[in-house]
C-alpha cells in the first residue's frame, strides 16, 4: 500500500512541474509590463531600471523561472508587487471567504433545486412541471452580474434590507456576515439550482419507475413515505456526486459574484492581480489552486484503492 | 411599568449606538490603494487615503493656491535657490514624537534617495536639506524651481515618522502625522483610520473613524451610497449623474479637475507617405477641427466633461481663454487636408477599454469621418495600453493625466524632448528652453507669459489634442455637511460632519 501511495506521489511531481511552467510562462505572454504599472504615472526611467533589476525582470525567462521555482520550493510565494503583503498570507486570508460563499451558494442551490426537481418529477407533464422547468432555465440563463445588480437595486437601494456589498468576517460579527452573504450566495446558487433541479428530476423519474417503488406502493405506503423515504434516498446518490463536482465550478463562478458584491475573496484577488500585473499574486494563486486540485485528485485516487481491493492489485 | 422602563433603556441604547455610528465615515473608492508609503505609492486612490492620514508641508486650496500645513511660514532667497521653512511647533507624529526640522530633512532625503522612491523626479531640484534649528528647515536647490512648493503640497511633502521608516515595515504599518491614524488594512476590502487626538487641528475633524472601501464598479458604488452603506463616493459615472441629482437623499459635488484626457499622436511612427498624420501638422490640425468637444461633453459626459483645449485647467494661473479656439469646422478641415495633398487619412486610435472612453472615441470616429478621417478603434486593457504608449506601438493613443497643481506638472514631461511621458516623441528646442525657463522663475505673471509662448507653438504643431478636463464627480449622502470637492480630486475632511 505504501508503495502504491509513493508511486502515485511520484507521478504527481511532473504534473506539478508542468503546471508551474504553464503558470509562469502564460503570465509572461500577457501584454503590459508590471514595472510600468509599478513605476507610477511619472514613469521615471531610473525607477524603472531599479525595479527591473530588483525583480530580476532583465534576466532571461528560464533564469527567472528557476529562481522563482527555487523560492517556491523554500515555501516562499513572494510578496505582492502592488501592496507588498506576503502572497501566502493573502491566500490564507481570502480563501476561506470564497469557500464560505461557495458553501452558502451550494446550500441555496440544494434548497431550491432538489425540492423543485422532486415536485417536477412527481407532477411530470403538468403545468407545475413546465413552470418549474421554465424557472430553472431562467436561473441557468440569467447572467450573474445582471441578477446581482438588480438584487442590489431592489433589496438594498429600494427596500434597504441588506447591505449592498462588502464582507464582514463571521468572527467579527456573525449576524452582519450572514447579511452580507445572502444576496451573493443567492446569485451564485440560482444558476446551480437549475442544474440540480434538472438532474434531480431525471434521477427521480428513473427511480419512480423502478420495481421497489412499485412494491412500496403495493404495500400500501403513503405517497409521501414512498417519495421521501424510498425514492429520494436513491435518487440523491447521483445528485451528491454531481454536487461535489459542481463545487469546483462554484469556486470559479465566485470570481464574477465577488466582483459585483465587492467580496474580498479569492476570485477578486486574482482578477485584481491580473489587471494590475501583480505577477507574484497571480502565480501564487494559480499555483495554489492547481496544487489543490491535483492533491484532491490524488486523495480520490488513493481512496478508490482503499475501498476497492481489485484496483489495489491492478496498481 | 418595569416593561416600559426596559423598553426605554433599549431605545436609549439604540439611539446612542446610532449616534456613535454617525461619527464614522465610509468612503467608496474606485480602486484599492497600493502600498501605503507616500514615497513609494503611485495610485490616485492612495493619495486620497494619505490626505487624511499624512500631513504635508503645504496644502492647496480650491483655487490651487499654496496653503500652510506643517509649514507655518516660508520664504525664498533672492536667487530663488533656497527655500526656508518655519515649521509648526505643535505637530506630532502618530507615535507621539514631535515633528522637527531633522524629521523633515530625513523625509526629503528619503524621497530623494530611497531606491524605490517614486518621488525622485518631484524633488530632483533639491540639492541639500539643512536643519537650521529645531523648527527651521533650509532647502537648497540645484537651480530655481517654481514648482517645488506644489510638489511639497503632495506626496513628496508628506512627513512620515523617521523612526517608523527606519525600523519598521512602513508600507504595512504607516506612521504619519495627519488627523487620522492607520488602524488596519485588508487588501481589496477596506482601509480603516481612526482619529488622532493629538493632531494640532483635531478640533476641526469631526469623525472618529474613516473607512475607505474599494468598489471598482461605479454602479455598485452608487448603489451602496443610495442604500446608505457609504457616505461619500468618488468618480460617479456620467451616466449616473441624473440619478444622483434626482435623489433627495444625495448631494452631487462635481469639480473640474487639474488633469485632462487627451489624444497623443505618435510622431515617430513611419514617414510622410506611410503615416502622414504623424509628419504633417496640417493633417493634425484638420483632425482637431473635425471634432466637437461640446458634443463629447453633452453626449458622453452628461455635462461634466468640460472641453479642454490646453493642458492647464481654468483654475491654474497658466490657463488662458485665448487658447480656447478650434471650434468644429469641417470645411476648413477638408481644405487643410487638400492643402496637405491627402483626401482620406487612416488612423488607429488605442484607448482604455471602458464604457466612457469607448463612447468618446466612437463619437470622434463619427465626427472626424465627415472631414476625411478613417478611424479604426483599438480598445486596449489599461496595463497593455500603458505598455503600447511606452513602446511606441500605437498611431494615436489616449493619454489621461490626473493633473498637478503647478502648470509645470501638466506640460513639461509631455512635450519636452527628453520628457518621461513624451509618448508623442515631440521635440522642439524652443519649447524646451521656454519650459525650463518657466521652471526657474517664481513670478506667476512671468511664468504665464512663458507658458503662453509654449502654447502658441504646441497648438500649431499639435502633438497632443486635448479633449476634456478630468472631472472629479463626488456624491455624498445629503446629511454630510461641509464637503467641498477640490480640483485635485482629494477628499479633505476638515470641517466635514454628518448631521442626523
Amino acid at each position: 500500500m505504501i508503495e502504491i501511495v509513493f508511486r502515485r506521489c511520484i507521478v504527481v511531481l511532473p504534473t506539478l512541474l508542468i503546471v508551474s511552467m504553464l503558470v509562469f510562462g502564460m503570465q509572461k505572454l500577457l501584454p503590459g509590463d508590471p514595472i510600468l504599472t509599478m513605476a507610477g504615472e511619472d514613469r521615471d526611467p531610473a525607477t524603472i531600471a531599479y525595479l527591473q533589476e530588483k525583480y530580476r525582470l532583465n534576466d532571461p525567462i528560464p533564469v527567472q523561472y528557476v529562481a522563482w521555482l527555487g523560492q517556491i520550493l523554500r515555501g516562499d510565494l513572494g510578496i505582492s508587487l502592488r501592496t507588498e503583503q506576503p502572497v501566502l498570507g493573502l491566500i490564507v486570508q481570502k480563501l476561506p471567504v470564497t469557500i464560505q460563499l461557495a458553501a452558502f451558494a451550494m446550500i441555496v442551490a440544494f434548497l431550491i433545486g432538489v425540492p423543485a426537481g422532486i415536485i417536477s418529477a412527481i407532477r411530470k407533464g403538468t403545468a407545475v412541471d413546465y413552470g418549474i422547468n421554465v424557472v430553472a432555465l431562467s436561473g441557468l440563463s440569467i447572467p450573474n452580474f445582471w441578477l446581482g445588480i438588480m438584487l442590489i437595486l431592489l433589496v438594498s437601494v429600494q427596500w434597504q434590507l441588506l447591505p449592498a456589498s462588502g464582507y464582514t468576517s463571521p468572527f467579527e460579527n456573525i449576524g452582519q456576515n450572514l447579511r452580507t452573504m445572502v444576496m451573493p450566495a443567492f446569485v451564485l446558487g440560482t444558476g446551480l439550482a437549475g442544474v440540480l433541479m434538472r438532474h434531480t428530476r431525471s434521477a427521480m423519474l428513473g427511480v419512480l419507475r423502478s420495481d421497489y417503488v412499485r412494491t412500496a406502493r403495493a404495500k400500501g405506503l403513503s405517497e409521501k413515505t414512498v417519495i421521501l423515504r424510498h425514492a429520494l434516498k436513491n435518487a440523491l446518490v447521483p445528485i451528491i456526486t454531481l454536487s461535489t463536482l459542481l463545487f469546483g465550478e462554484l469556486l470559479a463562478g465566485a470570481v464574477l459574484t465577488e466582483q459585483i458584491f465587492t467580496i474580498p475573496g479569492f476570485g477578486k484577488l486574482i482578477v485584481d492581480a491580473v489587471f494590475t500585473r501583480d505577477y507574484a499574486v497571480v502565480q501564487g494563486v494559480v499555483l495554489c489552486t492547481a496544487v489543490g486540485f491535483i492533491l484532491m485528485n490524488l486523495v480520490a485516487d488513493l481512496l478508490y484503492i482503499v475501498v476497492n481491493p481489485r484496483l489495489r492489485d491492478a496498481a | 411599568m418595569n416593561r416600559i422602563k426596559q423598553l426605554l433603556l433599549v431605545a436609549t441604547a439604540l439611539v446612542s449606538a446610532s449616534s456613535a455610528l454617525a461619527a464614522d465615515l465610509r468612503i467608496g473608492l474606485q480602486d484599492d490603494a497600493d502600498v501605503l508609503d507616500p514615497h513609494r505609492a503611485r495610485t490616485f486612490v492612495g493619495r486620497i487615503v494619505f490626505t487624511s492620514m499624512c500631513d504635508k508641508l503645504f496644502d492647496i486650496n480650491a483655487k490651487l493656491e499654496i496653503q500652510p500645513q506643517l509649514a507655518k511660514e516660508w520664504a525664498w532667497s533672492d536667487d530663488g535657490k533656497t527655500l526656508t521653512i518655519k515649521l509648526r511647533e505643535d505637530a506630532k507624529f502618530h507615535d507621539g514624537a514631535t515633528i522637527d526640522a531633522a524629521a523633515v530633512k530625513a523625509n526629503i532625503e528619503r524621497a530623494k534617495t530611497l531606491p524605490e522612491s517614486l518621488r525622485k523626479s518631484e524633488v530632483a531640484s533639491i540639492d541639500t536639506v539643512e536643519a537650521v534649528d529645531a523648527t527651521t528647515v533650509a532647502i537648497h536647490l540645484v537651480k530655481p524651481d517654481a514648482s517645488l512648493l506644489s510638489q511639497l503640497a503632495d506626496r513628496a511633502g508628506m512627513i512620515l515618522s523617521p523612526k517608523a521608516f527606519e525600523t519598521g515595515d512602513f508600507g504595512q504599518n504607516p506612521v504619519c502625522s495627519g488627523p487620522y491614524k492607520f488602524v488596519e488594512r485588508i487588501q481589496n476590502d477596506r482601509i480603516v483610520l481612526e482619529k488622532f487626538a493629538d493632531h494640532w487641528d483635531a478640533a476641526n475633524f469631526n469623525y472618529d473613524k474613516i473607512t475607505f472601501i474599494p468598489i471598482p464598479d461605479s454602479t455598485v458604488r452608487l448603489a451602496n451610497l443610495r442604500a446608505g452603506d457609504l457616505d461619500i463616493v468618488e468618480r460617479i459615472a456620467p451616466a449616473d449623474v441624473e440619478t444622483v441629482k434626482a435623489d433627495a437623499n444625495l448631494a452631487f459635488h462635481p469639480v473640474t479637475g487639474t488633469g485632462y484626457q487627451a489624444l497623443t499622436f505618435n510622431l515617430k511612427k513611419g514617414d510622410k507617405d506611410t503615416f502622414p498624420i504623424g509628419h504633417d501638422k496640417r493633417i493634425r490640425q484638420a483632425f482637431e477641427l473635425s471634432i466637437d468637444r461640446n458634443v463629447i461633453n453633452e453626449v458622453v459626459g452628461q455635462g461634466i466633461f468640460q472641453p479642454a483645449y490646453q493642458p492647464f485647467p481654468p483654475t491654474s494661473f497658466a490657463y488662458d481663454k485665448k487658447f480656447e479656439g478650434a471650434q468644429r469646422d469641417v470645411a476648413k478641415a477638408k481644405s487643410l487636408l487638400a492643402e496637405a495633398g491627402v483626401e482620406r487619412v487612416k488612423l488607429e486610435i488605442a484607448f482604455g477599454n471602458n464604457t466612457a472612453s469607448q463612447q468618446v472615441y466612437e463619437l470622434i470616429q463619427a465626427m472626424s469621418s465627415e472631414a476625411g478621417f478613417d478611424i479604426s478603434l483599438r480598445p486596449t486593457e489599461f496595463a497593455a495600453l500603458q505598455a503600447a504608449l511606452k513602446e511606441s506601438d500605437f498611431e494615436a493613443g489616449q493619454s489621461g493625466w490626473s493633473g498637478r497643481a503647478d502648470p509645470d506638472g501638466n506640460i513639461h514631461q509631455f512635450v519636452s524632448c527628453e520628457g518621461n511621458l513624451n509618448d508623442a516623441h515631440y521635440c522642439n528646442e524652443k519649447v524646451d528652453a521656454l519650459l525650463d525657463e518657466a521652471r526657474s522663475v517664481t513670478d506667476p505673471v512671468k511664468r504665464k507669459a512663458l507658458y503662453d509662448q509654449v502654447q502658441e507653438i504646441i497648438q500649431d504643431e499639435l502633438p497632443i489634442v486635448y479633449l476634456y478636463y478630468q472631472p472629479w464627480p463626488f456624491a455624498a449622502r445629503a446629511n454630510v455637511k461641509g464637503f467641498t470637492a477640490y480640483p485635485d480630486g482629494m477628499i479633505r475632511l476638515r470641517g466635514v460632519s454628518s448631521e442626523g
